[in-house]
């Protein structure tokens, strides 16, 4: 294309664009979409289990609620929120003009929604749509599934797809499409948590599609990979999950390291302190999550050596973990805050993100797992560092760089108002979980006995009031959309660094299609 | 529900560590556990939880001293220093030598708690699709066995009636065990995984169908404990729940021969025939306990089909009582023939052709229960 070639018009634009700022907005749309699809379910679940007893809906229903919950949020909101980040902001970072594989980018995306769609009909489909929680173990997800499972497969299959493809873009374009002077150590931290992710999920994701085809041979085809009547191992599928598994939380969260990252030291107004060892640690954590995957089976029963192993493991991962969080503290220390709305959600960010790792460590000690495992506890946990981690993160994100995007300014006050109204309901939500869980309130129940229900119905509230403040958040993107007010200059935020800040608001339909002169002090934030 | 309460705590729980001393009445922590284990298990949990308070501490007053006193406003000039190799590794090896520290205790419960030797009762706990089977394994082979399902009502789960003290934690027969006894669970499943659990006694072990996993308890005190399965199982995991009694050793001798001597008499009264009038009271009560969840109070139907104006039910005995003792492969309506004695099923099949406009008739003694099984 050429250098005064703008988009084209109408439809045509979308569905055939190649374009990396296009596929990101697309990306971005999409996640928020299925955000509140995935929310919706949510709030049947919160409704139900507002008070003790049967009210809204019935049992089997409830589980088909929490696993479109889960599945809808993990692969429909929160991946592919990171992955139109990605999109616009990489190539940006690193100097390119776009990404290394353009249309293959554009096919990455689109047979995202295909997929969803499909998954998002199993509802209407006889026996219902998947209740086998979004971890799917077998055989409850094979000889005793509902038949949409097939299409559930079918779905997951697509996903992963996108998924792949999407991060080979991802480090096709970081090694091949960076300007001259970029060397490795001075890309953002953005790009290097994103390329570490990216090799992470070409490395899992097709070991969640192995999974599912045994599963889908399982049902159709005669075998019995999970089938103890047939000479199979239930456990084994257990172990195929969580080897995609765990490192999948961390493709959840990388990504949500590097916005981090970016922004702390923005609004710090000081070098990030320790880049080399953000870089490290990032790698550590990454190597590290293929060696942790049982500590999700602690009471399957495995030998007492192999749950010793996955013990220490996991209780190594809080090293570099911790070392991220100390560089993020120090790297405020002294320096000039300012607390816009970027900040308060990466603050908010801070301060959950920490407590979802002190549950993650208290978690790894598998003697009281077998206490946690299986409770509210676990839920608790895994909401403070998915949605209080990853969540939080991409809202500081969209925030941070809608000016770019949009070249207009969101509402400082109602994107405050948005901070506060997300951060208390997501504590009352969320933070009286882990004592229902201690004393013994098992998950996926749709129903409790009373000595939960005042917690519950607290927990419910919350949801609602975090629920609600989403609805915030869409109200604020569109109104700075529409009617925000136009910036006038290249770099919005006075302490922000990187390429991404040398290029108009907003960023023209095409940049560095001259690759820029890298700085080399300031490449990096 | 008290929203005063609830509103109370939503207002507490803001100061995040506030909810702690709200809702006193609620429990907020682990149970401390009634067995040496649990105790243990208890104090890792406490001394995990007070290191990562105190680090926590620390790491929330650094950052809120920033918040506070390095802010823009104040207008102080921003320090532009950054990387510090001994920082670094300060802040990786500290961590590092905590996590020893804590590594050691959980190593020594984890081999506690692995350890099943020399254990003097073995009980296979078996979890089906939705209750437990315990079967009290006896050298001599003459082992006890018994189901263990829900006690509380379908009316109180739908709000009809008034939800009791022991809402979704009672069942029918609950576990007896005798207290200062190794007691050995094997645990497996017959369907799809199921998980046993009992807080105070700390012992939480996956039901696998093909793998059998053990673990033990030796209970100090007695009383009544209850549990819950804790893996997701299918529509009713949350109504399949553990009550463990543990009673004096005499107690225990005593419930174990009077569970012996059912099983005998059950045995010969499968030989009587029996009244419309019995049947029915029997029936309708197997039926509400066992076959309701499923098949609806009033025979309509649910995850299984109505029974009311089911050709099953109006035809044949023989094919209904096919169903009742095998099940239909590959549904969630499983073989009953093990699970219930040939009383009960009699019962519940004469029931199930009188009940709900099912006028046939027919009565279904336990001797042709006995007889269909033999073929
Ligand atoms: C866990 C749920 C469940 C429970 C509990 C259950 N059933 Fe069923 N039942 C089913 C299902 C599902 C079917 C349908 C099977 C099929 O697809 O053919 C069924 C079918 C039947 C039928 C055949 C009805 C027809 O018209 O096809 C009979 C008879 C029956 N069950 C009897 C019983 C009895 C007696 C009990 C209690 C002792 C019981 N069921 C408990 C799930 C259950
Ligand atoms: C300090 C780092 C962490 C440690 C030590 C840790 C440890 C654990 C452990 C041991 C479990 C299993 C608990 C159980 O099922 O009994 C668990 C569950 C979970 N964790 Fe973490 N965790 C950490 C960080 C994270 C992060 C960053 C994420 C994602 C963003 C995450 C997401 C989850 C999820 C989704 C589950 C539950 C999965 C399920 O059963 O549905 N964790 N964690
Ligand atoms: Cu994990
Ligand atoms: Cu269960």
């Amino acid at each position: 294309m050429g250098a005064h070639h703008g988009p084209a018009k109408g439809m045509s634009r979308w569905l055939l664009t190649t374009n990396h700022k296009d596929i990101g907005t697309m990306y971005l749309w999409f996640s928020f979409a299925m955000f509140i699809l995935g929310g919706a379910f949510a709030m049947v679940i919160r409704a139900e289990l507002f008070q003790p007893g049967m009210q809204l809906v019935e049992p089997g229903f409830f589980n088909q609620m929490t696993t479109l919950h889960g599945l809808v949020m993990v692969f429909g909101a929160i991946m592919p929120s990171f992955v139109g980040l990605a999109n616009w902001m990489i190539p940006m970072m690193i100097g390119a003009p776009d990404m290394a594989l353009p249309r293959m980018n554009n096919w990455s995306f689109w047979i995202l929604p295909p997929s969803f769609l499909m998954l998002a009909s199993t509802l209407f489909m006889e026996g219902g749509a998947p209740a086998f929680g979004w971890t799917f173990y077998a055989p409850l997800s094979t000889t005793y599934a509902p038949p949409s499972v097939t299409f559930f497969i079918f779905a997951i299959h697509i996903l992963g797809v996108s998924s792949i493809m999407g991060s080979i873009n991802i480090i096709a374009t970081v090694m091949n499409m960076r300007a001259p002077g970029m060397s490795y150590m001075k890309m953002p931290l953005f790009v290097w948590t994103w390329l570490i992710t990216a090799f992470l999920l070409v490395a899992v994701m097709p070991v969640l599609a192995g999974a599912v085809t045994m599963m889908l041979m399982d049902i159709h085809f005669g075998t019995s990979f999970f089938s103890a009547a047939g000479g199979g191992d239930p456990v084994l599928f257990q172990h195929v999950f969580w080897f995609f598994g765990h490192p999948e939380v961390y493709i959840i969260i990388l990504p949500a390291f590097g916005v981090v990252s970016q922004i702390i030291p923005a609004f710090s107004r000081k070098p990030l302190f320790g880049y080399a060892s953000m870089v490290y640690a990032t790698a550590s954590i990454a190597l590290l999550s293929f060696i942790v995957w049982a500590h999700h089976m602690y009471t399957v029963g495995m030998p007492v050596a192999g749950e010793l192993f996955f013990m220490y493991a996991t209780m190594l991962i809080a090293v570099p973990t911790g070392v991220k969080v100390f560089n993020w503290i120090t790297t405020m220390w002294r320096g000039a805050l300012s607390f816009e709305t970027p900040m308060l959600f990466c603050l908010g960010f801070l301060v959950l993100f920490t407590l979802g790792g002190f549950t993650g460590l208290m978690l790894s000690i598998a003697p009281a797992d077998f206490q946690y495992h299986d409770t509210y506890f676990v839920v608790a946990h895994f909401h403070y560092v998915m949605v209080a981690g990853a969540v939080f993160s991409m809202t500081a994100a969209v925030y941070y760089w809608i000016p770019k995007w949009t070249g207009r300014m969101y509402s400082e006050s109602m994107g405050r108002i948005h901070f506060w109204v997300s951060f208390i309901g997501f504590n009352i939500a969320f933070f009286p979980q882990h004592f229902v869980g201690l004393a013994g309130m098992p998950r996926r129940i749709p129903d409790y006995s009373l000595q939960f229900a005042d917690f519950n119905m607290m927990s419910s509230i919350g949801a609602f009031i975090y629920g609600a403040s989403q609805l915030l958040f869409l109200y604020n993107v569109i109104v700075t959309i529409v009617a925000g007010e136009k910036v006038g200059e290249d770099k919005i935020w006075d302490g922000a660094e990187g390429l991404e800040w040398t290029v108009p608001c907003p960023a023209p339909y095409h940049t560095f299609e001259v690759p820029p002169k890298i700085d080399a002090v300031s490449a990096h934030a | 529900m008290n929203f005063k309460t609830v509103a109370k705590a939503c207002v507490v729980s803001l100061l995040v560590s506030g909810p702690t001393w709200a809702l006193a009445q609620n429990q907020i922590n682990m149970a401390k556990g009634v067995t040496e284990v649990g105790a243990q298990i208890y104090g890792l949990h406490m001394l995990i939880f007070w290191i990562c308070a105190v680090i926590g501490v620390a790491v929330f007053a650094v950052m809120f001293y920033s918040i506070i006193y390095h802010r823009k406003s104040r207008g102080v000039t921003p320090a532009q220093f950054h990387d510090s190799t001994q920082v670094e590794i300060i802040w990786t090896i500290i961590p590092f030598l905590i996590l020893i520290g804590m590594a050691v205790p959980a190593t020594s419960t984890l081999l506690e708690v692995y350890n099943t030797d020399d254990a003097e009762i073995d009980i296979l706990i078996t979890g089906y699709q939705w209750k437990w089977k315990y079967e009290y394994l006896d050298e001599q082979g003459d082992n006890v066995v018994f189901f263990s399902n829900l006690a509380t009502s379908q009316e109180e789960i739908y709000n009809t009636d008034a939800k009791g003290a022991n809402y979704l934690l009672s069942v029918d027969e609950p576990m007896v065990i005798p207290v200062d006894t190794k007691v050995r669970f094997l645990v497996t499943a017959n369907d799809v995984i199921h998980s046993w659990w009992v807080p105070e006694l700390a012992v939480k072990r996956d039901a696998i169908p093909g793998f059998i996993n053990e673990a033990w308890t030796k209970v100090p005190t007695e009383g009544v404990y209850r549990g819950q399965c804790t893996e997701l199982c299918g529509a009713y995991h949350g109504f399949m729940p553990i009550e463990v009694h543990a009673v004096s050793r005499e107690e225990y001798d005593a419930w174990l021969a009077a569970k012996r001597s059912e099983k005998v008499a059950q045995t010969a009264a499968a030989q009587q025939a029996l009244g419309f009038e019995e049947l029915m009271a029997s029936g309708e009560a197997v039926y509400r306990a066992q076959c309701s969840a499923c098949h609806g109070a009033q025979g309509e139907g649910g995850v299984g089909n109505a029974i009311a104006g089911s050709a099953i039910a109006l035809g044949e005995v023989a094919k209904h009582l096919e169903v009742g003792i095998k099940g239909v492969a590959g549904t969630a309506m499983q073989a009953f023939g093990g699970q219930l004695s040939d009383v009960d099923m009699a019962a519940v099949i004469t029931y199930q052709r009188n009940a709900f406009g099912n006028n046939t008739g027919d009565i279904v003694q336990p001797a042709d229960v006995v007889n269909h099984k033999q073929g």
